[in-house]
This record gives structure tokens, C-alpha cells and sequence, in this order.
């Protein structure tokens, strides 16, 4: 088989209009269109499904059948480019925010970036959270200077949706309901040992962690969520990201 | 026996972590475990918490499903060195991969495509399978695979298409008995002829799996590889002539699809496992 | 101004680090130690759908399929619409 032939095969898996690639025939039939179906359904199920798998939440929000269809569409134009599927997906949040039938559901691509961040904490390295205890010994006056390094499966998402409250109505973390608050919420997704956690952040939460997450002291991420939120809380988002698990280590600059 | 794997000479399951805290719970008549390598290739994690767990106490295959070794493009050097790194991770009683095709010009198509059997395609795939073999620094098994259609410029048999491969590159055979089975009926041919034919000494494992029962669109029945039912009384009888020829050799009962409860998987493998006992007291009388 | 910061810094250190810890007893030891089990995605079996081959060719139709969102969506009652399916126009 020359690499024509294979492109050939390969091109009617996922586009063309189901006829048989030329060279190939069958014991019972010279246009054996149903045994190629075969490889064309794979394909196109196989991918959506992967989709599927990744995104419970999203599924449960527009139903099974209206999210077959929206993934199927997704992967005859974005196909995965690497065999190891616990991967794919990214572009999906961005493709469903053109995706006309959605249109209504503003949220959707949202809550897909949140299960894309907890697919990522489920598969990131293992590493033991740091404990409020390891930092109690460092000096106050170093307090502005400490540089705390996020755990491998955290992340810190911002929505101007209550990406959390939806998420945990689908995923049966909460009672499905109305949101009587349509208000923005940021999220911490974490994983300590070997459950993922998403938890929904305070005021300023977000700025605080993400100003940590990018190398800055203390000092610094103070300021900028202080520079979000005038409430912002440094007891309670310290407290809050410790216990969640959302840190690994920690230097001091100086 | 095949010296490319070190797997125990006895029936093993596909390991689904839906079935993990019940295979946990208690000891299990199980010869090993097989996995699809693809969904152990995150950093961390609950998949790689079980697997571990696992491996303390049963052998482990890993198999891949996504190398894409028959392809006529050059093999992805960034997923053989995954590959490596799990291989490398978890020292595997073996290590097995597909007579198939998966990816094209960077795009992973997600199913095992079937390839002509030419001397073209079968330097392509001894090359490949060379490649793997050094890169990981073992032996490897290849697989039989299922097939619908009939490639026009086949000239070589597929028994003789694997037997050479095996030969040229020292790799072992996985023989899915299923997917003799499925690929005999859909080719209007004789599955026992088929196993006649094959190279049985190179066999290091069985596959045994379900398949779903259709027809094309002639009316002829096409048989397809879903792995979401129970071995089908046909397999189960081709299994027993080949375990009668080959003797004891590590057979694994694959479960994809409509996953059962543990125990009914678990009765698969037990059921294997009689098929072994009795060859093995035949041989021995 | 840094003197603050320091004092402030110092002050809600020590505060955050007597919080209780919330997350040590979150989870039951079992799930603790290996999860909880997510399908694989990575298959060698034929998928479901082989045997509605009949049905991709819609699929791969594009837009000309008119589906609405039919799953939790409909009972959230969000604020483009309490369950409305018909697309109305998003605040900006």
C-alpha cells in the first residue's frame, strides 16, 4: 500500500460522502459500502465518545443527544492530533462558543473550560500538599517575601457565570434547581491526594491565587487582590487555598 | 512457548477501573491484568494510584492501541518514548501492539484500520516493529486483527503476513481467536483453515473478546469486534483446538463495551481457565 | 505602607494557619487512596454506533440538523431564558 492509498482511506473516514476508497472490495459485495461504514462509525463515535467521557457536566446540561451531535461536529473539523485521548479536547470550550445551537446557553463553554481543569488535576503528578504547619516557621518580617508554588493539579479559573453552582448541579455535588443569583464565580480546582475538588473562590480569590500561580511574594499577590476586591480577605483565602491543597512548596526570594 | 513475554500461563482480564474496588476487596483467580497503554500517559493521578496497587499483586500487559505500527508514515517518535516511559514505569510482563493503522498525517483516527499484505507494507511493518523493539528495549507481540473489507492488491496471506514479521524481527504473535473468527466469517473463509496456517509456536498470548452479529448489504453476515458481550460458543470452541495444539499459554478475555459487574468477567476468565486445565491434562496423558 | 503590609501580612499568616483544617477528613479513605474510577478513553473494541451506520450520514451533514438542548438546562432556569429553548439574544 503506497502512502496515496492510506490517504485515501483516511480521507473518507471523516469526511467524503461514505463511498468505498477505491482498491478495496469485499467476499460478498465489489461496493461494500455498509463493511466501511464500519470504520467510519468507529471513528466518528470513538472520538465523540472520548468527548463524551471527558465532559459528564456538559453532557447532562444540553442532553445526550444534542451533545453526541455538537461533539461529533467538533471532531470532523478538530480530530485529535495525538493518540492519547485523555488529552482531547482542547479548542472544544472555544468551538462550542461559535456553535450556533448553543448560542442560548452563554455558560456551556465555561463549564466545559471547568472539566477540561479537572480532567487535567485528575491526570497531573502526585505531590503532597503543603501543610499550614511548614510555613509557620518562617519569620514575619519574611511573610511579604514568600513565594508559595501551586500544587501540580491546581488551577484557578475566572467566569462571569456561576460556572461552579452549574457544575455541581450536574454533577450530583448539589440538588438541581433555579440559580436564584446568576453571579459571576472563580474556581480552585485541586487535587490533594486522589479526589478532585472545585472550589468556588471568595472575592479577589482569583486575582490572589493567579498572582501566586505566576511566581509572585505575598506581598505582591496581596496587593493585587486587595487592587480586586477592597474586601479581600488574606486570613480566609490563605486558610481556604492551604486546606484545599492548592500549594505544593514554597521559597523565599530573599 | 514465546519468550517475548513473561506473562503467566493463565487467564487474565482487561483491567477497567470500574472494577477496581472489587478486585481490591479480595484475592482473585486472576493470571494478570492487561491495560491500553494511552490511558495510563497522564503524570499522576487515580489511574496510575490502581494500576500500582495492582501490579503488587498480579502481572501486568500493557497494550497499546494507538502506535499506529501499521501505518506507511514514519512511526510518532514522541508516543514511543511515552511508551518507553510506562514501559519503563511499570517493567510489564509484556508488551503488545496492533497489525493496524491509526494515524495519518497527524491525526489520530481513534480505530485499528486495516492494512493490504504486500511485500511493500510487510517491509514497512518489520521496520516498524524493529523500531519499537530497540526503542523500548524488549520484545514485543503483534496482534491479529478483526477486518471487513478486502484489500484488492493482498497478495500474501495474513498467517504468512505475520509469520514473516515475526521471523524478521524476533517479535511474538498475539492470536485473537475472536478476531480469526470475526475476519473468517466476514471473509466468507474457514477459520480452522486459518488457524491451520498460523504460526503457533510465535503465539506468546490469546485474545478472546464478544462480537456483535450484523448482516451487510447483501444479507451476509458481518460480524464486528465490539468487546461488549460475553466469548461467543463458536470462539470458545477455536480456542480449545488451538490451546490443544499450543498447550498452556497466557489467554486474556477482553471487555470493552457495556461493561458487566466484576463477577461475570471474572467467570470468563474462570472459563478460560478450564479450557487450559483440561489441554494441559490431555498433553499430559 | 510596606510596615503595614509586613504587620498585615503577619497578623493573617498566623490567623489562616489556626483555621481548622477542612480538607484532611473531606474524603473517605478508600477514594483517598485511589479515586475515583473515570473511563478510560483509549479503546481497541469497534465503538458503539457500528451498527447504525446508517444514521452517520447525518452527522456529517453539518448545521442542517436542527437540535435543542434537552438535558438540566431546561431545569436551571438561567437568566437567557427559564427553560426557554428558542435562542433569544444574551446580555452583553
Amino acid at each position: 500500500m503506497s502512502t496515496a492509498t492510506q490517504s485515501r482511506f483516511a480521507g473518507a473516514l471523516l469526511g467524503g460522502d461514505g463511498a468505498v476508497p477505491r482498491g478495496l472490495t469485499s467476499s460478498t459485495s465489489a461496493t461494500p459500502t455498509r463493511r466501511f461504514a464500519i470504520y467510519r462509525n468507529n471513528v466518528l463515535f470513538g472520538l465523540s465518545g472520548a468527548l463524551t467521557a471527558r465532559y459528564p457536566a456538559a453532557e447532562k446540561v444540553v442532553g445526550a443527544e444534542f451533545f453526541g451531535a455538537m461533539a461529533r461536529e467538533f471532531v470532523v473539523g478538530h480530530p485529535p492530533t495525538s493518540p492519547v485521548l485523555l488529552d482531547y479536547g482542547a479548542g472544544f470550550a472555544e468551538f462550542v462558543e461559535t456553535f450556533e445551537a448553543a448560542s442560548e446557553l452563554a455558560y456551556l463553554p465555561d463549564l466545559i473550560r471547568l472539566e477540561d481543569l479537572r480532567t487535567r488535576a485528575y491526570h497531573a503528578a502526585d505531590a503532597s500538599p503543603l501543610e499550614p504547619r511548614q510555613i509557620a516557621a518562617v519569620p514575619p518580617e519574611k511573610l511579604s517575601e514568600l513565594v508559595l508554588v501551586l500544587h501540580p493539579a491546581a488551577a484557578i479559573m475566572r467566569s462571569p457565570h456561576p460556572v461552579v453552582t452549574i457544575w455541581a448541579m450536574n454533577s450530583g455535588e448539589a440538588e438541581l434547581g433555579p440559580i436564584e443569583n446568576w453571579a459571576e464565580e472563580d474556581a480552585l480546582v485541586v487535587r490533594p491526594q486522589q479526589l478532585v475538588h472545585v472550589h468556588r473562590l471568595p472575592p479577589g480569590g482569583a486575582a490572589f491565587l493567579e498572582a501566586l500561580a505566576s511566581g509572585s511574594p505575598l506581598g505582591v499577590a496581596l496587593e493585587a487582590a486587595t487592587a480586586q476586591a477592597a474586601s479581600f480577605d488574606l486570613s480566609a483565602n490563605l486558610a481556604g487555598a492551604l486546606n484545599a491543597g492548592a500549594f505544593a512548596s514554597f521559597d523565599l526570594t530573599s | 512457548m514465546n519468550k517475548a513475554t513473561r506473562l503467566p500461563l493463565h487467564a487474565g482480564v482487561g483491567f477497567k477501573p470500574e472494577h477496581f474496588a472489587a478486585i481490591d476487596a479480595a484475592p482473585q483467580p486472576i493470571g494478570f491484568f492487561e491495560i491500553h497503554a494511552e490511558n495510563y500517559m497522564g503524570a499522576g493521578g487515580p489511574p496510575h494510584a490502581k494500576l500500582k496497587r495492582l501490579h503488587e499483586d498480579y502481572a501486568l500487559s500493557i497494550h497499546g492501541v494507538g502506535l499506529s505500527i501499521g501505518s506507511m508514515q514514519a512511526l510518532d517518535r514522541d508516543h514511543l518514548a511515552r511508551l518507553k516511559s510506562l514501559c519503563d514505569r511499570y517493567e510489564p510482563e509484556s508488551f503488545s501492539e496492533h497489525l493496524a493503522w491509526s494515524s495519518h498525517d497527524n491525526v489520530f483516527l481513534n480505530d485499528l484500520l486495516p492494512l493490504p499484505y504486500t511485500e511493500a507494507t510487510l517491509a514497512r511493518v518489520v521496520q516498524h516493529v524493529d523500531q519499537v523493539q530497540s526503542s523500548l528495549g524488549r520484545r514485543m507481540l503483534l496482534e491479529t486483527p478483526s477486518t471487513y473489507l478486502i484489500f484488492e492488491e493482498s497478495t500474501i496471506a495474513e498467517a504468512d503476513f505475520l509469520r514473516e514479521i515475526a521471523r524478521r524481527t524476533g517479535c511474538g504473535l498475539l492470536l485473537d481467536v475472536n478476531n480469526v473468527f470475526v475476519s473468517a466469517t466476514n471473509h466468507r473463509l474457514d477459520a480452522r483453515d486459518y488457524l491451520a496456517s498460523f504460526p503457533l509456536d510465535c503465539v506468546g498470548e490469546i485474545h478472546l473478546s464478544g462480537h456483535a452479529v450484523t448482516t451487510d448489504e447483501t444479507g451476509a453476515t458481518l460480524l464486528i469486534d465490539a468487546h461488549d458481550s460475553p466469548v461467543a460458543d463458536p470462539v470458545w470452541a477455536l480456542y480449545e483446538k488451538v490451546v490443544e495444539r499450543l498447550g498452556r499459554v497466557a489467554t486474556l478475555v477482553e471487555w470493552d463495551n457495556d461493561l458487566p459487574d466484576w463477577p461475570v468477567l471474572r467467570r470468563e476468565a474462570e472459563a478460560a481457565e478450564v479450557v487450559l486445565d483440561r489441554a494441559a491434562r490431555k498433553a499430559a496423558a | 505602607m510596606i510596615k503595614t503590609t509586613a504587620v498585615v501580612l503577619a497578623a493573617s499568616v498566623a490567623a489562616a494557619l489556626t483555621f481548622p483544617n477542612a480538607s484532611a477528613s473531606a474524603a473517605d479513605a478508600k477514594e483517598k487512596c485511589y479515586g475515583v474510577a473515570l473511563k478510560g478513553q483509549n479503546d481497541c473494541a469497534a465503538g458503539p454506533g457500528t451498527t447504525c451506520a446508517a444514521t452517520s450520514k447525518v452527522d456529517y451533514q453539518g448545521n442542517s440538523w436542527k437540535l435543542v438542548p434537552k438535558g438540566t438546562c431546561t431545569t436551571m432556569n438561567t437568566p437567557f431564558g427559564p427553560g426557554s429553548l428558542a435562542p433569544i439574544k444574551r446580555p452583553a
